[in-house]
């Protein structure tokens, strides 16, 4: 019965792993429409992040990761995205690319097996079942949710960024430079996978291969969530997270995969656009 | 090439080095040709038929998940070509165009059990990843328990790559097992140990049996979350032989002074070793003269004297179970004290009569 109850908690902290590395999609991809398959690499270089600043602290290389990976999503937004606006599938085969090519980037920089990464000693240890790495996951998921939020609705930049997505050619006619609006939106998305990086150094594997195994969640998180919705994120990695954590524990970890991709599937059936969605009047 | 599979190949071109320097097989130099399996099934065999068909080698030493092995088998068998596959592996497997320097299970599994019961482990609970390895391995074990009354309190499979064990440490924890057994593979033991470990459950109260977790892999989880836990193997950098000190001396020298060797590794260096006997006994590569001549070959390896079983093709080891040192390194606290005939099928085992 006990192990019926720490799923509870176990359920939201894989939630929140879920919305950690979620969050950068829902600008990349759920803003501006671009599916970026080197998310999962942004991850991964917020991870090496943390792995290089291990002397320096745990905590500069959030800020750190966040300005590492988000340099790469802005370099990968002016040189290759900005050519490729509005043709979807060309930009997944060419972001696919180059998630390959930095897999075996960081191959040549840090080598093929896994690094170390310590977790700082204040994070050692726990309340019950949930330890405070897991906590201190849970927190930074919330804390980037409020900044995001008070960045999208308190300031000039985040009205901007919001009147883009909801009809980019009429934000374009009054006046706003778009080219410049995607460019911080890339470099924020980007910049929020570094992040989610460096948390999961504190529960997971540091390899080049890190990002395959978190991108295919973040998308699902975006896709249920509803495109560009910040709630409709937080809810949705919630609610797979919890999903996840019960279906594992009443039949094992293959087995609750299929079930949360056929829970998202049906759900999609009902609602096609996710969670929550602007209605809108522009016509893409 | 993933986290592994790169330092095998090392160890083999270093192996290759070592026998030109000496000055080769036969009057002839060996040339490595080198193919990169991706970590995918398909493309092993894709790669392997290449090698054999195109490149024309004299053999193949490679493989590492026992389904990129499976995958390979009918390519070798089909074109009567010659691999070495160097990792312990599940067992009930003997083709005739395949030799095995890892580990079959009475090698490796067997004796990480035989170990657990003489210490009073009594309550299991076996963890894997979802593939032919870990599932046949399970099997083996359950059998085991079931003849020596040994309690198995639960049987989990993740996903290759799974990096969520929350869940499943919760039912461990639920469970309260003596001991776990553990075969997973690859990156999956970082996620599980990290999240293990941060549960304070330690080493001294529950620990872990891992039979992929060597020295390489102990670097990429971090020493502090797997240290005191229990590996089975047949070889440790710090396995006490000439032979191994000549070695690590060697790799490391070649590599840089900062890389570990461990057991796959040194499997596949003896692999290119013992082949190269075999074609000088046998005078000559091709593969039908050299399976004669294989058997019976016998030399003194890092991990101690190795001699190739003619009938099954698999390799008489010594099994060595090792704890986890806070450095890195694995101490050896038991081992079998001599080569153990390898028994792929553990025909000899009255327990394992069902598996077959």
């Amino acid at each position: 019965m006990e192990g019926v109850l720490n799923q509870l908690p176990i359920g939201l902290s894989i939630g929140a792993v879920l919305l950690l590395i979620a969050l950068g999609l829902t600008f990349t991809f759920g803003q501006m429409g671009v599916v970026n398959m080197a998310h999962g690499e942004f991850i991964m270089a917020g991870a090496y992040t943390a792995y290089l600043l291990q002397g320096v602290g745990f905590l500069v290389a959030l800020p750190a990761a966040f300005v590492v990976a988000g340099l790469m999503g802005l370099v990968l937004e002016r040189t290759l995205i900005r050519r490729f606006y509005g043709r979807p599938l060309d930009t997944l085969l060419l972001t696919w690319g180059v998630s390959l090519m930095l897999q075996q980037l960081a191959r040549d920089l840090f080598g093929a097996p896994n690094v170390q990464v310590a977790s700082p000693a204040w994070l050692r240890g726990g309340i019950g079942i949930l330890p405070y790495n897991r906590l201190f996951i849970m927190a930074l998921a919330a804390a980037s949710v409020l900044a995001i939020w008070a960045y999208m609705n308190k300031t000039g930049q985040g009205r901007r960024m919001r009147a883009v997505m909801q009809n980019r050619r009429l934000a374009a006619t009054s006046g706003i430079d778009t080219g410049r609006v995607d460019q911080r939106t890339f470099f924020i998305g980007s910049g929020l996978a570094g992040v989610a990086g460096v948390a999961l150094t504190l529960i997971g594997p540091v390899g080049p291969a890190l990002g395959t195994y978190y991108i295919v969640d973040a998308f699902l998180v975006v896709v249920a969530g509803g495109l560009g919705q910040l709630r409709g994120a937080v809810l949705a990695a919630a609610g797979l997270g919890l999903l996840n954590s019960y279906a594992e524990f009443w039949s094992d970890a293959s087995l609750a995969k299929v079930v949360v991709f056929v829970a998202i599937i049906g759900f999609l059936q009902v609602r096609p656009q996710g969670l929550f969605f602007v209605r809108s009047r522009a016509l893409t | 090439m993933a986290i592994s599979e790169v330092t095998v190949r090392d160890a083999e071109l270093l192996a290759i080095e070592e026998i030109n320097a000496a000055g080769g097989v036969l009057g002839k130099k060996l040339e490595p040709v080198v193919e990169d399996g991706a970590s995918d099934w398909p493309t092993f065999a894709e790669k392997a038929t290449k090698l054999i068909a195109q490149d024309k080698v004299a053999t193949v030493f490679g493989g590492w998940t026992s389904a990129s092995r499976k995958a390979m088998l009918p390519v070798f068998e089909k074109r009567k070509a010659l691999l070495w596959y160097p990792v312990q592996y599940e067992g009930l497997e003997s083709s005739p165009y395949i030799f095995y320097t890892g580990a079959t299970t009475n090698q490796q599994i067997v004796p990480g059990l035989d170990y657990l019961k003489e210490k009073g482990k009594k309550k299991l609970f076996l963890v894997g990843s979802d593939y032919v390895f870990p599932r046949t391995a399970n099997k083996i074990i359950k059998a085991y328990a079931a003849a020596n009354g040994m309690e198995i309190l639960g049987e989990e499979y993740t996903p290759l790559g799974h990096t969520e064990y929350s869940t499943l440490v919760n039912k461990i924890v639920e469970a309260k097992p003596d001991a776990v057994f553990n075969t997973l593979n690859g990156d999956s033991n970082v996620a599980f140990f990290k999240q293990l470990k941060s549960t304070g459950i330690g080493a001294d109260q529950m620990p872990v049996m891992s039979v992929s977790v060597a020295e390489e892999e102990v670097r990429g989880i971090g020493v502090d979350n797997v240290a005191g836990h229990l590996v089975a193997w047949n070889y440790y950098q710090t396995t006490d032989t000439p032979a191994n000190e000549r070695f690590v001396a060697a790799f490391k020298a070649k590599y840089g002074a900062d890389k570990v060797t461990s057991d796959p590794m040194e499997a596949g260096y003896n692999a290119v070793y013992l082949w190269a006997e075999a074609v000088r006994k046998a005078g000559t590569t091709d593969v039908e003269a050299v399976k004669k001549a294989a058997g019976g070959v016998s030399l003194d390896r890092p991990e101690g004297r190795v001699t190739i079983d003619g009938d099954n093709q698999h390799v008489y080891k010594t099994a060595r179970i090792g704890v986890v040192q806070p450095d890195g390194q694995i101490k050896e606290v038991w081992n079998s004290g001599e080569p153990i005939k390898p028994d792929p099928y553990l025909k000899t085992y009255s327990w394992a009569g069902g598996l077959v």
